[in-house]
């Protein structure tokens, strides 16, 4: 029985699958998808002479599962977020991956310690650090917010607000704007007190609140006035005003730091091209290449001073990274192993609330 | 000529037989036989496509709604062997009844799991298995078996050391109850139920209860859909089925046309003309119908969910609508007015009994299509527009539980059939006419 | 009998604004009358029916009923039982609740209801169906049911759309005679529409042809038959022999005309113009005597094609230039034995002979 239904699995899977090349990469498209083409694929393709294909997904951590367990991989490299990454090395569906080949930085550093704390576990290697900010429209908002607090008041600043339609990130953000400081929310949140008073939090905004799911809506939801401030990942909103002049401003108190990583699914076709394709993904030029195209952080401390200006040629990169110095304060790393925890269970509860 | 008679034919015993003496029964299903099989081969390729794309997937799926076995074996993916895991801690629970307080044994079990686990690397899947019950199970499982192989007896003492949580009886309800192959606990929590510590079926806290809420919430806003194409689409049909053809053909166009337009274009399009600052509002607010300030909201809440998805509906009520009404003949309702009915009586008595199979036909199709919708709920319903299927999705591929969301398409499923049966029972499923 | 239980005044109906479908339309039928709309599709008769029934309005004119202006009333409020062309019998109802339909629209109680349906029932012999649903019925058997329905109401006036189209020749002889006597049994008023002529000719007391949104006559079958006024009417009712002419001289009744290849002959005058007009003979084939010299209108004709018919020999014979001339001759005892090829000697009577319109 269990045979045959993942023979039919694997053949509806052939479906959605792509024609065999010598190296299927998947990420997440967009203006993020289009910065790992040009500062990776391309690169490489010219280094070895590969064929490389860019599949776009609306998070890769869901193909990969359902290829893995049919037995039928087509991917062989895919980006996905840490939890992600945690839970899916967890279950064994990624190829571990031996740190030691990745290259040293130029100065000789080595790469276990070159890269950010957290940047590598055992199946996955980090290429950026993006954030989770919450930005505005300065033609709608009167006065200026600047923390985290500002977001949640809606006397001083009214207008509606755009949240993620998730509980990560909305539940620290919370406990921020309610005082609590940036390396105490997690204990917090551990708690059935903390997670209480951050949807207590919640509940003083929920019914001026616009709820959003995919990454491109909040600079749309900010440019239509549809909503005065919102959530947003920081390179949307970048790209929304630097690329197109929208007037967004970015507030990078409380912002929630987070790693996009690299894995190898397990039994994928071309799983040595694909450690090399990472190795040579997360090389410290090729990391600073990246931040060209958008404005997320490299993983490796010694891309940080590589980083250069925007394509447009006039803006220098340096400060809209979230790892810059000045947007670290009052900053928070995404507690990975707590949301490979309590992802369901937080999630579960925040379903219920927005349901209510 | 005439002694071509019925004594001819040869009998045996009462039984027809052909000319040669066989059998006429035989005969006849030998005859047919040829035909039969053609049929059979005819319809074949769609048969097999139908098995491997919808029946086995299918049943794939219903099989994972009640069973997970990742607390009792574990299945190499590399490899596909499959190693009995937990093996000492299952024989505990065999040995002892439920609510037993775990005594030093069952630790002792417990810790060569654990051991076991983290030589194959299944302490992740066994853990995970065991948090969608029981939260901040997996990073027990994790730091359990990384740990278990230094721990010395008395293991209960060494590992409530390491966490005391495993002292926890729901966590020993939960082993116990994914210990066996087969469980409804994802039925039980499809509808806001679980086990506690016990193994007793009680209602999960308020606030984490959802899905009943959300299956309550999709068949009230399912209706009120089928409702809304009902009304609005019924007097559509009327006009297709009874305007001359040249007319009639160009407001099917107009009706099919958002059939060409993408799902995604059309739902946005709604957001567009919908939201606070959107067309519909400029336009009231413009021709001084309501102040800036009173802006209505009708988008990301349920408003905007029964106003996209009615309109994106509406030609699943509409088609099967004309096709029942297209073959009526204008007569019948003449016929009642020369009778002497008024047009509402002719109406009510003669042709909306005449178009119950269209009704029929294109409520359950719009019901049915509304229930299991979530693209647009998601897009445009907020916080209170959403539907089960949204949490399905949701489960499908964030929490990646997809036991859960097997079992909560199950009831989804099974709800859908039981209509389905309603139907054939009240109106006859012969009488569906969906086009 | 009231001399006008329906009357159209100069009513005239047009669906698009550019042509009349009806063109000054002028009836009346005294009650009790059974009167049979005849003539080809498209030349008007449904259109005026429709009418009556209050489906569709008069563009011009006056349609009364009664006495009493009905333009401007809603077709439930005008009592008239209706036929339709495919019985229109409610599938979702039995032939008993068929029945009861306009009863209860009338708001006639239970009782009542049951007692009328049943003799309806009774009177087209369909007792033991009113169970049953109109799609278990035979053809025949719905027409009953239909007939049943439009006048268990006691209507006044009923109207008939084609009734007989759908059933096979023996039926629809058959259902003719039925008609025929409920209507001479119960005394209602009949308007009957079809094209069928012998239809009409068979159960009408009077017969209008329809032809071109005209009434061309309006008159007893047998007048229709055998005094056509005009030579549309000659050659839509029965068989009819057409030889164009031209009239030469009038005397009195008769005119003499010259035919096609020249000779001449005498007819009686019916509609024809002055003399020198051109003018169209017509003879019917049963009123041609052969093998007979004497009389004004005897001529030869060369024997075409010869049709054995049973009760009467068919013959086609080329006529004063017309070879589609036809003769019908009695089988009787005696007859004359014609063969294909030889000349024969006919004549007729020159009131028989009937000048009419060119066409």
């Amino acid at each position: 029985m269990k045979k045959t239904l993942i023979m039919t699995t694997a053949l509806v899977a052939v479906a959605g699958s792509v024609a065999a090349q010598d190296l299927t990469v998947m990420s997440w498209g967009g203006a993020y998808g289009a910065s790992q083409i040009e500062a990776y694929n391309k690169p490489f393709a010219e280094l070895t002479g590969k064929d490389i294909v860019m599949v776009d997904a609306d998070n890769p951590a869901t193909p990969i599962k359902a290829q893995v367990e049919a037995g039928n991989v087509t991917i062989d490299v895919a980006d996905v977020e840490y939890s992600d990454a945690i839970r899916l090395c967890d279950e064994g569906l990624l190829e571990e991956i031996d740190m030691s080949t990745l290259p040293d930085a130029p100065d000789g550093t080595p790469a276990a310690d070159d890269f950010v704390a957290g940047a590598l576990t055992d199946c996955a290697v980090a290429n950026i650090v993006w954030s989770t900010v919450f930005a505005y429209n300065t033609t709608n908002v009167e006065g200026e917010p600047t923390t985290m607090a500002d977001f949640f008041d809606l006397e001083a600043f009214p207008g509606k607000r755009g949240l993620r339609k998730s509980a990560k990130a909305n539940l620290e953000m919370a406990l921020i704007a309610d005082g609590v400081a940036a390396e105490d929310v997690y204990d917090l949140l551990e708690t059935d007190e903390g997670v209480d008073r951050a949807f207590a939090m919640l509940d003083t905004i929920k019914d001026s609140v616009v709820w959003w799911e995919a990454g491109a809506q909040p600079p749309q939801l900010l440019a239509d006035g549809e909503v005065v401030m919102s959530t947003a990942y920081n390179g949307r909103i970048f790209n929304a005003a630097v690329g197109e002049d929208q007037p967004f401003e970015i507030v990078w108190d409380g912002q929630i730091m987070d790693f996009d990583l690299f894995v190898i699914p397990k039994g994928a076709p071309n799983a040595e091209l694909a450690l090399e394709y990472i190795s040579f993904a997360t090389d410290t030029q090729r990391l600073a290449d990246q931040a060209k195209w958008i404005s997320y952080g490299p993983a490796r401390v010694s891309s940080g001073a590589l980083v250069g200006l925007y394509q447009d040629g006039v803006t220098e990169m340096a400060p809209h990274m979230p790892t810059a110095e000045a947007n670290l304060e009052n900053a928070l790393v995404n507690n990975f192993e707590f949301w490979a925890d309590r992802d369901a269970e937080l999630n579960e509860r925040f379903n219920a609330w927005l349901a209510n | 000529m005439a002694d071509t008679t019925s004594s001819d034919i040869p009998t045996d015993s009462g039984t027809l037989q052909t000319a040669d003496g066989r059998p006429l029964k035989a005969a006849l299903a030998t005859a047919q036989r040829s035909a039969r099989n053609r049929a059979f081969y005819l319809v074949l390729p769609l048969l097999l496509f139908v098995v491997v794309t919808f029946i086995f997937p299918i049943g794939q799926m219903l099989m994972r709604s009640v069973s997970d076995p990742r607390f009792i074996e574990h299945v190499d993916l590399g490899t596909g062997e499959v190693t009995p895991i937990m093996v000492g801690l299952r024989t505990w629970f065999d040995e002892n009844p439920a609510g037993t307080e775990p005594d030093e044994a069952a630790y002792a079990a417990l810790v060569a799991d654990l051991v076991h686990l983290r030589e194959i690397r299944a302490q992740g899947n066994a853990g995970t298995r065991i948090n969608y019950v029981y939260p901040g199970a997996r990073s027990m499982f994790t730091g359990g078996a990384r740990r278990a192989g230094r721990l010395e007896p008395p293991f209960k003492d060494a590992i409530l050391d390491m966490d005391e949580d495993w002292a926890d009886p729901a966590l020993w309800q939960t082993m116990r109850s994914s210990s066996g192959r087969y469980t409804a606990d994802f039925y039980l929590a499809a509808i806001d139920r679980e086990r506690d510590a016990q193994g007793n079926i009680q209602k999960v806290d308020e606030e984490r209860a959802i899905y009943l809420l959300l299956f309550e919430r999709t068949l009230i806003l399912s209706v009120v859909i089928t409702l809304l194409t009902l009304i609005l689409g019924f007097p559509v049909a009327f006009l297709l089925a009874t305007l001359p053809l040249r007319y009639s053909n160009v407001l099917m166009i107009l009706v099919l046309l958002p059939f060409w337009t993408s799902l995604l274009v059309r739902t946005t399009s709604w957001i567009v003309l919908l939201q606070t600052q959107g067309v519909v509002n400029d336009i009231a607010v413009s021709v001084g119908l309501i102040t800036d300030e009173s802006r209505l909201q009708m988008i990301y809440n349920q408003t905007g969910t029964v106003i996209a998805m009615t309109h994106i509906l509406l030609p699943f009520m509409i088609l099967p609508l004309y096709s029942v009404m297209r073959p009526i003949n204008p007569s019948y309702v003449r016929a009642a007015r020369s009778l002497g009915a008024t047009s509402w009586t002719a109406f009510r008595r003669i042709y909306l009994p005449l178009t119950i199979p269209g009704i029929a036909a294109g409520s359950l199709l719009v019901f049915i299509l509304a229930v299991g919708y979530y693209i647009t709920p998601a897009l445009v319903g907020g916080s209170r527009g959403q539907l089960i299927s949204n949490l399905i999705a949701f489960h499908m591929q964030n929490s990646l539980n997809w036991s859960l969301a097997a079992a909560l398409a199950g009831l989804l499923l099974g709800g859908i059939l039981i209509l389905y049966w309603l139907y054939d029972r009240l109106v006859g499923i012969d009488n569906l006419k969906l086009g | 009998m009231s001399g006008e239980f329906v009357v159209f005044d100069r009513v005239q109906k047009s669906y698009d604004g550019e042509t009349l479908v009806v063109k000054d339309l002028n009836l009346a039928m005294p009650k009790g009358e059974f009167l049979t709309m005849l003539g080809p599709s498209g030349s008007g008769k449904t259109t005026c029916l429709m009418m009556l029934a209050g489906f569709e309005t008069a563009t011009h004119g006056e349609i009364r009923l009664d006495g009493r202006e009905i333009n401007n009333i809603p077709p439930h409020k005008r009592g008239i039982g209706m036929v339709f062309q495919n019985y229109a019998l409610f599938p979702h109802l039995t032939v008993s609740e068929n029945l009861a339909f306009p009863l209860e629209v009338r708001g006639l109680g239970k009782s009542d209801r049951e007692a009328k349906v049943k003799r309806a029932l009774e009177m087209v012999q369909m007792s033991e169906f009113g169970v049953r649903r109109p799609a278990q019925l035979s053809g025949g058997q719905q027409q009953r049911i239909a007939l049943a329905r439009a006048l268990v109401f006691d209507p006044d006036l009923v109207l008939m759309d084609e009734p007989l189209g759908a059933l096979d020749k023996q039926l629809r002889e058959h259902m003719q005679y039925e008609i025929k006597h409920l209507h001479e049994n119960l005394g209602i008023t009949v308007v009957y529409v079809t094209h069928d002529q012998s239809e009409a000719l068979t159960m009408s007391d009077r017969v209008a042809v329809f032809n071109d949104g005209v009434i061309q006559q309006l008159a007893p079958p047998d007048t229709l038959y055998e005094a056509p006024d005009n030579s549309f009417v000659a050659q839509f009712i029965g068989e009819n022999n057409k030889l164009p002419a031209k009239v030469v001289s009038k005397e009195g009744d008769t005119v003499q005309v010259t035919l096609q290849d020249g000779k001449t002959c005498q007819a009686l005058s019916v509609n024809c113009g002055a003399v020198g007009s051109d003018t169209m003979i017509s003879i019917r084939p049963e009123r041609v005597t052969l093998g007979a010299s004497s009389g004004a209108n005897a001529t030869d004709g060369e024997v075409n094609e010869i049709i054995y018919l049973g009760d009467h020999i068919r013959c086609r014979l080329s006529v004063h230039g017309n070879d589609e001339f036809i003769v019908k001759i009695p089988n009787s005892a005696d007859h004359p034995q014609l063969k294909v090829g030889e000349t024969t000697q006919i004549t007729w009577h020159t009131a028989d002979a009937r000048a009419l319109d060119p066409i």
